[in-house]
Parts: C-alpha cells; structure tokens; sequence
C-alpha cells in the first residue's frame, strides 16, 4: 500500500481529488476553495498600514490561514515519508528546451540550479525567485483569484469573468513561456 | 478548534499536491511547451469534478455541516481580471508555482521558497497600495 502512494499519482488521481476539494470545502463550512486570498490576509494580520484594501474583517476568513498550514505540512510529509523513490520523468523534448540553458538536473521537481539560496544573489535567481513571486502576489490579487479560486472554484460555479481570468493566465503563462523565459534563462 | 478541520483539509491537499507533481516547475514548462499533456489531465479533471458537484450541491439544495445554506457570490467582470490575468501568467510561468503550490514547495523543503512566498506578500501589497489607481 505505501509503495503505491509512493509512486507519482496519475493525472486523473490528482485532478479528481483537487476536484473535490470543492464541494469538501462547501459542506465542511460553506467555504470558498481560493488560496491567493491568503496573501491578502496575512498583509492585513502584519502590514495592514491603513491601506483601506486590508482593513476589512480578515479573522472571519482565518479558515484559509488554517488551510495554507496544512498544505505545509502535507507537502512536507509528502516530500519525505511518501516521497518518491525514483527521479523525476520530465517529458524528454522538455528536457531538451531546458538543457539549451544549462538545466541538466532533472531528478527533483524544481532545477536546482535555478532555485537555491546562493543563486538568489544572481540576477538570474532573483528574477526567479523575488520578480516572480511579485508578480504571482498582484497578478492574483488584481485578477481576484488564482487557479483555484478562478480556474477551479470559479468555473465550478459557471463564473464567465473567472473563465475570462484563467484564459488570460494561460495567456501570460504562454508568453512568459515563449518570450521572457529564453531571455533570463540565458542571464 | 473549528478552525482545525480546514488544516486537516489542507494537510490532505498538500500531500496530493507534491504526490500529482503539481508542484513542479518543470510539469509547468511541460504544459505551456505543449509537450505533455500531465497538467492539462490534473486541471481539466479537477474542473469536470467540480462543476459536477456544485451542480450537485445546488440541485439537492444542500447546506454545510453548520447549518449554512451553500451560496456564491457572483464574479463581476472587471479589466482586473484581464490585466491580472496576464500578469499571474506571467509569474506562474516564470516561479512554475501558483499560490497554492508556492505553500506547497516550500514544504517540501525547497525552503528558498519562504523567499517566493514573501516577494508574493509584497506583490498583493503593493497592488493594495495601488489599487485605487489602477484601471478596473
């Protein structure tokens, strides 16, 4: 039993279960699957500065702070007892893309090369590591949802702007992808 | 203690995140190459289940284990949601992490992520800073 929660869950595994974390949510406590707004509650709990964007009533939503929590904790449980014995099976022509830049460790979920404390100090790092967040924090806050609170949640609930909002996000993903992304890989 | 529930979800979540390999930087820079369709599997399933059950819900006109009738305030469209859109892309792209997986990554002991996740604070601060300025 364990060896099979080990292996890599298949797509369909993985897809059904983020699926149901949505009426879970629901019944549990009339709760909206949406992670992103965490961020907004953790600005208003810290650095709330009278900007009138925090000042609302974030205790009543501390649910979702729980919720991050055990997302922590889960991946961190599934990155050492459950993980997975074997390296990584990155698509090979992805590979190929990627080895152009100089990315040849592929065994992790994440190039090691790219994403470490020391590469931080690099221009290339910070563009991944700092710039990207950034952009991930108020993209998400200014579209008002992520992939779960847009895409997932949103769609559940047949919301045309939340369509409108995941069309744009693969849009951003794609550009990134074919235009900004060969640039700073090469820094 | 209520509260405690919601952590159990989340812990759950958590596990299928690193266990579906949703986390991964490279499954991102897989789908948006189109080179393998993993991504696509993990998102369009989770959708499906979704729509099915509210559509469910709704139908059987279900409320919470607290009692509450289960509702949903509509999404207003806005230019946010457009210009918002593209900029997440963008960073979804570049981090290979949404706000979900960014939780998720660090973890799993990739702790350079307290860093992602710090840089996304700033960014959801700053655009409430700005917000009053910005075309919606």
């Amino acid at each position: 039993m364990l060896d099979i929660i080990r292996q890599p869950w298949s797509w369909y595994m993985g897809g059904i279960l983020i699926g149901l974390t949505v009426p879970t949510l629901l019944l549990l406590g009339n709760k909206k699957f949406g992670i992103s707004s965490t961020f907004r509650q953790i600005c208003a709990d810290c650095f709330p500065a009278n900007v009138s964007f925090f000042k609302y009533n974030w205790k009543q939503e501390s649910w979702n702070l729980f919720f991050a929590t055990g997302i922590i904790i889960g991946a961190f449980i599934g990155g050492t007892l459950l993980t997975n014995p074997n390296a990584m099976r990155v698509a090979p022509e992805t590979q190929q893309v990627l080895q152009q830049y100089g990315i040849t460790d592929f065994s992790k979920m994440l190039p090691t090369e790219i994403f470490n404390w020391s590469s931080l100090l690099t221009l290339k790092g910070f563009i991944f590591i700092v710039v990207g967040g950034f952009l991930v924090g108020f993209g998400t806050r200014y579209a008002g949802g992520c992939i779960s609170g847009h895409s997932i949640t949103g769609i559940s609930h047949l919301q045309l702007p939340s369509l409108i909002a995941t069309i744009c996000f693969m849009i951003g993903g794609f550009f990134a992808t074919f235009f900004i992304l060969p640039f700073i890989l090469s820094l | 203690m209520g509260n405690i529930k919601y952590l159990i979800v989340g812990l759950i979540f958590g596990v299928l995140f690193v266990k579906s390999e949703i986390i991964s930087w490279f499954r991102i820079q897989e789908m948006f190459h189109f080179h393998a369709f993993h991504m696509y599997g993990v998102l369009g399933t989770a959708v499906t289940v979704g729509v099915i059950s509210v559509f469910i819900l709704k139908k059987l006109k279900l409320t919470s284990l607290e009692g509450q009738p289960i509702d949903y305030e509509p999404k207003v469209f806005n230019k946010g949601q457009v210009i918002g859109g593209l900029i997440f892309g963008v960073g979804w792209a570049i981090t290979g992490a949404c706000p979900g997986p960014i939780y998720a990554v660090f973890g799993s002991r990739f702790t350079v992520f307290i860093i992602v996740l710090l840089s996304a604070l700033a960014g959801t601060w700053v655009y409430g800073f700005f917000r009053d300025k910005l075309p919606h």
